[in-house]
């Protein structure tokens, strides 16, 4: 079948009216050399044949690991409500809600979505939501540079090393000068920051927990970067605003991070959830779409896209970000997931996940050959090995484990280095199991 | 919007063709917009306004002014150093639309080069360009 829904008939008349004879003719403009002679395609297949092929390609992944892998993205459980609620079709395929008559349900999740967002990281405005977190980290930066019209910037080196790619791709033709202090399993080290920190500084851009799991307190940041004018930037785990303290709290800026925590399914590549949230004055600095609350003529409650005029739709090559969409059905996942908790049942989960990995490190502290490093962390540590990491990936994975991510793909000289997370979903006996196992494929 | 007869056009005043206008006293400027120019853009919602110390060049954008239907460019009649913002518009931002040329003037600038008053309109020159616009 063709994909493209007009008749020969209707392609015929269409070309006549522009005054062309072919489609070949729409073309003419790019150099015949230019042109694509062939797109190397197979041939088309049937359903039957397309099922059959995905069927078998999905065979490829092994769902019955157990697994203790992170590093930005997390094995969270996912209340059935979830799937169930965010399948019907008034959601499901529901289209941009520009036209607010129509569309009061969807700017209304989307509302509660940002009020939700606000509640979680303490901040007084959200944005409908942006892609994931290495886009929304960008964006944030990105508002830092037009809020202070300053150019330069300090990332902390143990920020998610996916997001310092991210940043430095994304800004790699903009005049930004972006300073990137030494990455640190610890806790942020004040004086790397403060030496690069002066009034040229628009923003400091952190993470709590860092990549190797680390949890601080920023505020004392936050306090010095605010005396020389300039913002902090905080991308967070949301699962771990329930125990520690909130980068509100701490008194940043502009509030980031990767929303598939709450309630969307892993899957290599997404589709994801960036969220991204300010103080209230920084909203016009905001990119992408945001939901307001009014009321209509008859006093009524409603909802429309607000401060839409900042828009690229509107403000064309002016406009305040290019991001002009949202993820609003990955929005609405975490949105319900976050609703079917409640504020206890959060709290419950993010004490879930930090008194298992707790637990896991007390165990592992026990195997010998492994040293656990002793820094305060939420639900993800790192440990070192006496070989190469991916040596026991190997072993493990063959023992029906992923025991984590192995830094030295990120990082040169943490080779013997592995990235262990325990959320929610790991019992003790699997906890126990793998720190069996795990000193099996070291010592034994 | 109103009809071109009903514009309300000053006399004292030097005017661009973004419909910006500058009122000149000795090296100070008074800058706003024009009756046309907020009547054009509708209930205004937020202004932008420039920072004390700025410095703004002629025809360059110096801040913004956004109604509900667009963000608009303010254009620098002159150039100069920014002395004075009306910090009033930040809470009654419809004090352009009430008082295009009074009390809602956007910034005052100390005029750096009093030669560039040439590429702007006066009174007569300004109708003229408005009656064209409006034809």
């Amino acid at each position: 079948m063709n994909y493209i829904p007009h008749t020969k008939e209707e392609v015929k008349e269409m070309l006549k009216t522009i005054g062309v004879h072919s489609v070949e003719d729409l073309f003419s403009d790019i150099n015949e050399e230019l042109r694509a002679k062939s797109f190397n395609l197979p041939k088309g297949k049937s359903e039957f044949e397309v099922k059959e092929y995905l069927e078998k390609l999905s065979q490829k992944n092994n769902l019955s690991l157990i697994s203790f892998l992170g590093g930005g993205f997390y094995d969270h459980y996912i209340p059935a409500v979830v799937d169930a609620l965010v399948s019907r079709s008034e959601f499901y395929t529901a289209y941009t809600p520009y036209q607010s008559e129509c569309s009061q349900g969807t700017l209304q999740t989307i509302y509660e979505y940002q009020t939700a967002i606000c509640a979680l990281t303490d901040m007084e405005v959200a944005n409908a939501s942006l892609y994931d977190g290495g886009t929304s980290l960008f964006e944030g930066l990105m508002m830092a540079y037009r809020i202070k019209g300053r150019n330069k910037f300090i990332i902390d080196g143990s920020l998610n090393p996916i997001y310092q790619k991210m940043l430095f791709t994304y800004t790699e033709n903009l005049p930004f000068e972006i300073v990137r202090t030494p990455y640190h399993i610890g806790q942020v080290e004040r004086e790397k920051i403060y030496q690069n920190l002066d009034e040229e500084t628009a923003a400091v851009i952190l993470q709590n927990p860092n990549f190797f799991g680390t949890i601080d307190d920023y505020t004392d940041i936050v306090e010095h970067a605010h005396s020389v004018g300039a913002l902090v930037i905080i991308s967070v785990y949301p699962i771990s605003l329930g125990l520690i303290k909130t980068p509100g709290e701490m008194g940043a800026d502009i509030v980031t991070g990767e929303g598939q925590s709450l309630g969307i399914p892993l899957s290599f590549g997404g589709p994801y959830l960036g969220f991204l949230a300010c103080k209230e004055e920084f909203v016009r600095k905001m990119p992408g779409r945001i939901v307001g609350a009014t009321v209509d003529k008859e006093g009524k409650r409603g909802f429309v896209l607000t401060l839409q005029v900042r828009e690229q739709h509107i403000r064309r090559q002016k406009a305040t970000s290019n991001i002009c969409t949202n993820s609003a059905l990955c929005a609405l996942r975490a949105l319900i997931f976050l609703s079917v908790l409640g504020k206890n049942g959060f709290i419950e989960l993010s004490k879930l996940n930090y008194d298992k990995s707790e637990f896991a490190k007390r165990v592992f502290k026990e195997i010998s050959g492994i040293d656990v490093l002793n820094t305060p962390t939420f639900n993800e540590f790192t440990i070192r090995l006496p070989m190469d990491a991916n040596e026991i990936v190997k072993k493990m994975t063959k023992k029906g484990f992923v025991p984590g991510l192995p830094l030295g793909k990120f990082f040169k000289d943490m080779k013997n280095y592995l990235l262990i997370t325990v959320t929610e979903k790991r019992k003790k006996e699997e906890i126990l199991k793998f720190a069996e196992e795990l000193n099996n494929a070291i010592n034994l | 919007m109103k009809g071109g007869d009903k514009m309300d056009i000053r006399e004292n005043l030097l005017y661009t063709k973004e419909h910006e206008w500058i009122k000149i006293e000795g090296n100070l400027g008074t800058i706003g917009i024009s009756d046309y120019a907020q009547s054009s853009l509708g209930d205004v919602t937020f202004v932008e306004l420039p920072k004390i110390g700025n410095e703004i060049k002629q025809f360059e954008p110096f801040a913004s002014v956004e109604s509900v239907k667009a963000v608009s460019d303010i254009y620098a009649p002159m150039s100069g150093k920014i002395i004075k913002i009306n910090e009033k518009l930040s809470t009654s931002p419809e004090l352009i639309n009430q008082s295009p040329y009074e009390k809602g003037w956007i910034a005052v600038i100390e005029i750096s080069d009093e030669k560039e008053k040439e590429n702007l309109m006066p009174y007569s020159e300004y109708k003229k360009y408005l009656d064209e616009l409006l034809k």
